[in-house]
């Protein structure tokens, strides 16, 4: 049968108005949006992408659970293109144009740093899941990655068990790295150990046969790492070449998890110990269904790391503070949030009223020859939360520092 | 051995980075006058062929061949028809770069991959690694050969000849368009090398040549337009810069210093440590 074209057009028409109209009410009445904010391109895109994508795993989670307070979760998705001002941009875009409930995103301090007041003037929630610097607590950000007293001092903690007490830090030319060893140096200072060299490079440096000189000619018993990026797979290259071990002298990092172990080559860095609060080896019964969906949705050759899983947290942890408060309403969910325990992969989390942090177990582990890690020492309990390192007399003038 | 000392083949080594990775920018830059912001994408392409390959001493040619034949296609297709205008060709070889970084995500995604240091290379003579002496030494064959090419073969005359005349050599009945295409080809290929070089030390993914394109400008512009021996001892003598500006400061410094030695340097000399005589260059 022959159908005249104009009535084609005016049913195909028909057919889309239908459609809109029906997204529309629905939004209104059935769900709910969030922002998920990370760099989809540029420098920071390897990392971010995956923090995005376990978010989109919790999302979608939750909402086969039958979703919060009964509505369906919606991720708007944005870029911020590894560029911290459009993270600030982004950040408007979603709260004022999108109205989203609540944001997800960021991954380096500065663009933490540039979200901060677009959060604070708007009296919106910003959940940020990757272990920074410390020294800050907005009442509108949530952080779900480790702050210093749960990364770095138990590190040092580790290494001063092993016996480690001439140290080498080494790191990228930044603010993490800087305020890092700012602690360390007072860590040291308190605790019998020795500093013997400071150094810093550009970020993507890849020329490091100078530091490895350094380096190997202070003959420290371990290296204290907060280098970022494709460094690391210079820096651990060029060290290997140099003749420098694992056994030793052990590298601790901090910014080295599951997905970068690849890159940068397990050749070159198995057998050296990395701090954080969660492996994909970890063993808790959340974990192992975490491992299993991420696997199942992105493919089995993924890793899950760290930030992946502070961010998948931070969805989880958002959606129970709002089932607590009845409703999104950005207040509400802050006065509900504090006191909110869930079990996760890395274990108990539980939300620090005073700071909004996490208490969060530490965990050191050592690069395994297949790229996984495995876990070598914890700290027994999870940490409370400490960002300006107020327990901690020799820490006493670094928090004023800022 | 005192720290310092050490410093001096750490010096040399950094050198042969920059000027195997600054080798083919001396022919499509230096010869033609292409601002080539793809340099930096060949040399990733050749890093990515040593993935591929697997073996780094068949992977030299591959990644020659590999990253010759996306030279010569991005000249023919290209950047030919725009010769008389250079600025055009900067940001058309800067878009190639951005859409063949592109490619490589898609081919091999946005992490960084792994290719292996072969065992022979595993271990050094003193501070310096194998992996250095052997960059070092191809360094060295390559500089080698392109002098024995541009010098010694009939093919490198006319090259030259082109550079230094092109109506005169056309008129002498050189196929001045061959020429180009072929010292673009051998341009981009020794990019290529310097790919494969570079896996050995430092990361290899999509971003690589972002990581080199500036340091390979620098020796060449230093060195002089065209000027082989001007490239060598930019590189030799930035190499050594870096290394003891970095020894005796840190690392952010030793670049702020390369810079500032570069900037000043210009400001004496500025067509660099050697300057072709040539009627198009004056």
């Amino acid at each position: 049968m022959r159908i005249p074209r104009p009535l084609v057009s005016a049913m195909l028409l028909l057919a889309l108005t239908a459609c809109g109209t029906d997204a529309e009410s629905a939004a209104q009445s059935n769900e709910i949006k969030v922002g998920l904010l990370h760099s989809l391109s540029g420098t920071m895109a390897i990392s971010e992408v995956t923090v995005r994508d376990a978010e989109l795993l919790a999302i979608d989670e939750i909402n086969k659970a039958g979703g919060v307070l009964g509505k369906k979760l919606v991720p708007v998705v944005e870029d911020g293109a590894s560029d911290w001002p459009t993270f600030a941009e982004k950040a408007t875009k979603l709260i004022r144009q999108d109205k989203v409930a609540a944001v997800f995103g960021g991954w380096t301090s500065a663009s933490r740093k540039a979200m901060l007041p677009v959060f604070e003037r708007h009296k919106a929630l910003l959940w940020y899941p990757v272990q920074y610097e410390g020294l800050e607590s907005s009442p509108y950000i949530f952080y779900t990655g480790a702050t210093t007293n749960q990364q770095i001092i138990p590190g040092l903690d580790y290494l001063r068990e092993q016996g480690k007490k001439r140290l080498f830090l080494v790191g990228s030319d930044y603010v993490f790295p800087r305020t890092a060893n700012k602690i360390i140096k007072a860590y040291a200072a308190a605790n019998g150990m020795e500093i013997l060299g400071e150094e810093y490079t550009p970020l993507g440096h890849t020329e490091y046969s100078t530091l490895v000189n350094k380096v190997t000619q202070a003959r420290p018993d371990a290296v204290f790492n907060t280098l970022n990026g494709d460094s690391n797979v210079a820096f651990f290259k060029q060290l290997k070449s140099a003749g420098a071990t694992a056994e030793s002298m052990p590298v601790l990092s901090v910014s080295i998890a599951e997905e970068e172990v690849t890159g940068i080559g397990v050749d070159n860095i198995a057998g050296h110990p990395v701090a954080w609060n969660y492996y994909q080896t970890t063993e808790t019964p959340a974990n192992e269904a975490f491992v299993q969906a991420y696997k199942a949705k992105y493919g089995q050759d993924k890793v899950t790391s760290d930030p992946m899983e502070a961010g998948y947290n931070a969805v989880y942890l958002w959606a129970e503070a709002v089932r607590k408060a009845g409703t999104t309403e950005v207040e509400a969910v802050r006065k509900a949030a504090p006191g909110i325990a869930l079990e996760r992969p890395e274990g108990l989390v539980t939300i620090d009223g005073e700071n909004q942090h996490l208490y969060k177990t530490a965990r050191i582990g050592v690069i395994q020859p297949d790229g996984l890690i495995k876990q070598v020492w914890d700290s027994g309990e999870p940490i409370k939360p400490d960002p300006y390192l107020k327990g901690y007399p020799w820490a006493a003038g670094l928090a004023g520092a800022k | 051995m005192p720290a310092f000392v050490n410093q001096l083949p750490i010096g040399l080594s950094i050198g042969a980075v920059l000027l195997l990775i600054a080798l083919g920018l001396t022919f499509t830059f230096g010869q033609m006058g292409v601002i080539n912001m793809a340099h930096g994408s060949f040399i990733m392409a050749g890093a990515y062929t040593a993935y591929l390959i697997g073996d780094l001493l068949l992977a030299l040619p591959a990644a020659f061949l590999v990253a010759g034949l996306m030279g010569l296609v991005l000249e023919r297709a290209a950047i030919r028809h725009l010769y008389a205008r250079p600025l055009d060709t900067l940001l058309l070889a800067w878009g190639v770069s951005l859409v063949l970084q592109q490619l490589a995500r898609d081919l091999f995604g946005a992490p960084n991959v792994q290719v292996p240091a072969p065992a022979w290379l595993a271990g050094g003579i003193g501070i310096l690694p194998y992996n250095r002496l052997f960059i070092m030494a191809l360094a060295v064959a390559g500089v080698v050969a392109v002098w024995a090419y541009l010098t010694r073969t009939g093919l490198g005359r006319r090259t030259q000849a082109v550079v230094q005349n092109r109506r005169l050599a056309a008129t002498s009945g050189i196929d001045t368009g061959r020429v180009d295409m072929l010292t673009f080809f051998i341009g981009s290929g020794l990019a290529g090398v310097a790919g494969v070089a570079v896996t050995l030390i430092g990361p290899v993914g999509p971003a690589l040549g972002e990581v080199y394109i500036v340091d390979a400008f620098l020796v060449v512009v230093a060195g002089g337009l065209g000027q082989l021996r001007g490239a060598v001892l930019a590189a030799v003598g930035l190499g050594l810069l870096n290394s003891y500006a970095e020894f005796w400061s840190d690392a952010s410094l030793a670049k702020v210093i390369v810079f500032a030695v570069i900037i000043a340097f210009l400001q004496i000399r500025p067509q660099g440590m050697f300057v072709l005589r040539s009627r198009v260059l004056t």
